[in-house]
């Protein structure tokens, strides 16, 4: 099959999941002002373009979902965004942990929203990525893990398993819109946004939707590889443009002591410094390095917690003092 | 779509073989995948490029050594950074990253953005003649995927390789991959294991950090090529962070390091499947 009769397919797969909005005709031009944008269908790149007739005739202005998504946002004391340019550093594990951690004080209520929606881990780190949820007329429910621990990701709205989301940009804003406008959190202490790798549709409307309801602010997650502090620095360059504020930033697979021989190597050799450095050269708070552990890897595939099997661990007290120290920045201000 | 190709992209008409490096989760190796099948194709003499269309987080233009470096322009379009080899094949590189003023600048851009310019690395680059192009891509199965098929959609490439680490979590979003690749029928040459343990440099001893055999298992369960798995090994981090104090060019330095063996069994079983060249 070819490739554009696949986008075609998938759209009105996709539709069970999310009516759109609107459906552009053409793929939109170079210098497009974007379709939802005050200028569209009046920029000099809408002359000649397929969609300029669609675009004029979408509502403009300040956008009608935002009062709605504070609205159900309301009783979330606390939003942090867990944020990093490079994937696999550990974005989903760190949510996870974070998510078990502030759960196992009984007194708090925590969230855990999952953005990443090619590559949903979130589900099966907390143990229920088997779950359905289905929508209801008061939105859509999130799985509890626990009494006081909420989940929502695309996983649960999956045919399979396995089912590939093939989407453009702007069908994800528009599940990220309704996650935000839809889910019934309730009261929560904590929601914690994993979100996933990169700088692009994801994350400018998490921002742009969640702006007004108060963002406190991003936990920055990174290896100590030069080649990851690179797409990092990218990140936080994201942040600093878009007034999220870096809480801090982690540093994970930082050493890796041997099961054997308890020989202590580096595996992503922090050839320039590390998270350390990288924090003093960009002024952000270091919250602490989380040393390697297999068995947090073996947890996560399992969806079980690793700080409550493990309370011994190196990794576990590491982890614990970066949850400590970030609520102290959270809560202290 | 009416801005999709309706031919062969005649940038490629002299590329021989097209070959993609996939996977939908991120930090697995894709790079370092790419770069060493680079390396090692050009270790056999190939001439190679190097086509890396991660917008938001170029890695290779640092992979390769050539972060101060740009794309020239000339009158026929852009023309790849080469990568001195010392005569072992050709090797150039084309990413965003050479387009960037300053290295921590983020390229923050929606989708629309990012298919124009992958539409212009299509149309606009001068790759000549070439053995091998190699496609470097972002985890996911978003836009810049969709667009890369929509632009290969009549040049036949070879097929994707695909990058996998061996625990569940990472196997779960390779898996939506290879479902991607049959949905736009790109075929599969195999999939790569990597970071397949970590060999202790003080008693040898292999711990499986990211557990082990997700990779064989995958391949199994989809009925596709299994091509090997690599270790981790820091002194390819290594060297690829110190190359500009090497005196030799990273082709040699890589022949150098253990895990090259190991790849260059993978690239034999790639080559092995003697894939009809595309001219």
């Amino acid at each position: 099959m070819a490739a554009s009769s696949v986008v075609e397919e998938q759209t009105t797969k996709d539709d069970l999941i999310l009516p759109p909005d609107y459906e552009l005709q053409a793929p939109e031009p170079e210098h497009c002002p974007g379709p939802e944008s005050e200028g569209a269908g009046k920029s000099d790149a809408c002359n000649g373009c397929a969609n300029k007739d669609i675009c004029e005739s979408l509502p403009k202005g300040p956008d009608p979902d935002i009062p709605l998504i504070i609205e159900n946002l309301s009783q979330i004391q606390h939003k942090i965004l867990v944020l990093s340019g490079k994937g696999g550093v550990g974005k989903s594990t760190f949510s996870a942990m974070l998510s078990w951690a502030l759960s196992a004080d009984e007194n708090l209520q925590v969230g855990a929203m999952d953005l990443d929606i090619c590559g949903p881990s979130l589900p099966r780190m907390l143990g229920c990525n088997k779950e359905v949820v289905h929508e209801s007329n008061t939105g859509l429910t999130p799985v509890y893990v626990a009494d006081n621990l909420a989940t929502m990701s695309i996983q649960y709205l999956l045919p399979e398993d396995d089912s590939a989301i093939v989407w453009r940009g702007s069908k994800k804003n528009q599940l990220i819109k309704k996650f935000l406008k839809d889910v019934d959190w309730d009261y929560l202490d904590f929601l914690i946004v994993d979100t996933p790798p990169g700088t692009s549709d994801e994350h400018i409307s998490i921002n742009k939707f969640m702006k007004e309801s108060g963002i406190d602010g991003a936990l920055v997650v990174t290896t100590p590889q030069e080649v990851a502090l690179l797409d990092v620095r990218k990140e936080i360059d994201f942040c600093r443009k878009a007034g999220i504020n870096v809480l801090g930033l982690v540093e994970n697979m930082s050493g890796f002591v041997c099961p054997s021989c308890k020989g202590e190597s580096q595996i992503f050799r922090p050839t320039t410094g590390g998270g350390k450095a990288f924090c003093k050269e960009l002024n952000i708070p270091f919250l602490g390095s989380v040393p390697l552990d297999p068995r947090i890897g073996k947890c996560c595939d399992s969806g079980e917690s690793f700080l409550d099997l493990y309370p011994d661990s190196p990794a576990t007290d590491a982890i614990l003092d970066v949850v400590e120290a970030l609520r102290d920045t959270i809560e202290g201000k | 779509m009416s801005d999709e190709p309706s031919e062969p992209i005649a940038s490629l008409k002299k590329v021989k073989h097209i070959i993609l490096i996939l996977s939908g989760k991120g930090g697995v190796g894709k790079s370092s995948v790419t770069t060493q099948t680079a390396l090692t194709l050009c270790n056999v003499g190939y001439r190679v490029g190097v086509l890396d269309i991660d917008l938001t987080g170029p890695s290779l233009p640092r992979m390769f050594g050539l972060e101060e470096q740009s794309i020239f322009q000339s009158t026929e379009g852009w023309i790849p950074v080469p990568v001195e080899t010392n005569g072992a094949g050709s090797l150039s590189v084309i990413s965003l990253g050479f387009l960037l003023n300053d290295r921590s600048n983020s390229v923050v851009w929606r989708g629309p953005k990012k298919t124009a310019m992958i539409k212009q690395f299509m149309v606009d680059v001068q790759w000549g003649e070439l053995d091998y192009l190699l496609i470097d891509t972002p985890p996911g199965t978003s836009d810049e995927h969709i667009s890369i098929a929509e632009q290969l959609r009549w040049s036949n490439p070879d097929g994707a390789i695909i990058v996998t680490t061996p625990q569940n979590v990472a196997v779960a979003d390779v898996k939506k991959e290879i479902n991607f690749c049959r949905k736009v029928n790109f075929n599969i040459i195999g999939v790569v294991e990597n970071m397949s343990g970590f060999i202790c440099p003080h008693c040898s001893d292999c711990t499986n950090i990211f557990s082990s055999g997700g990779g064989k298992e995958l391949a199994k369960a989809y009925e596709i090529p299994y091509l090997g798995n690599i270790p981790i090994d820091p002194m390819f981090v290594e060297m690829i962070e110190n190359q500009s104090s090497n005196q030799i060019t990273l082709v040699e330095a890589y022949k150098k390091l253990s895990i090259s063996s190991n790849f260059q069994q993978i690239i034999q079983k790639v080559l092995d499947k003697k894939l009809e060249p595309r001219c």
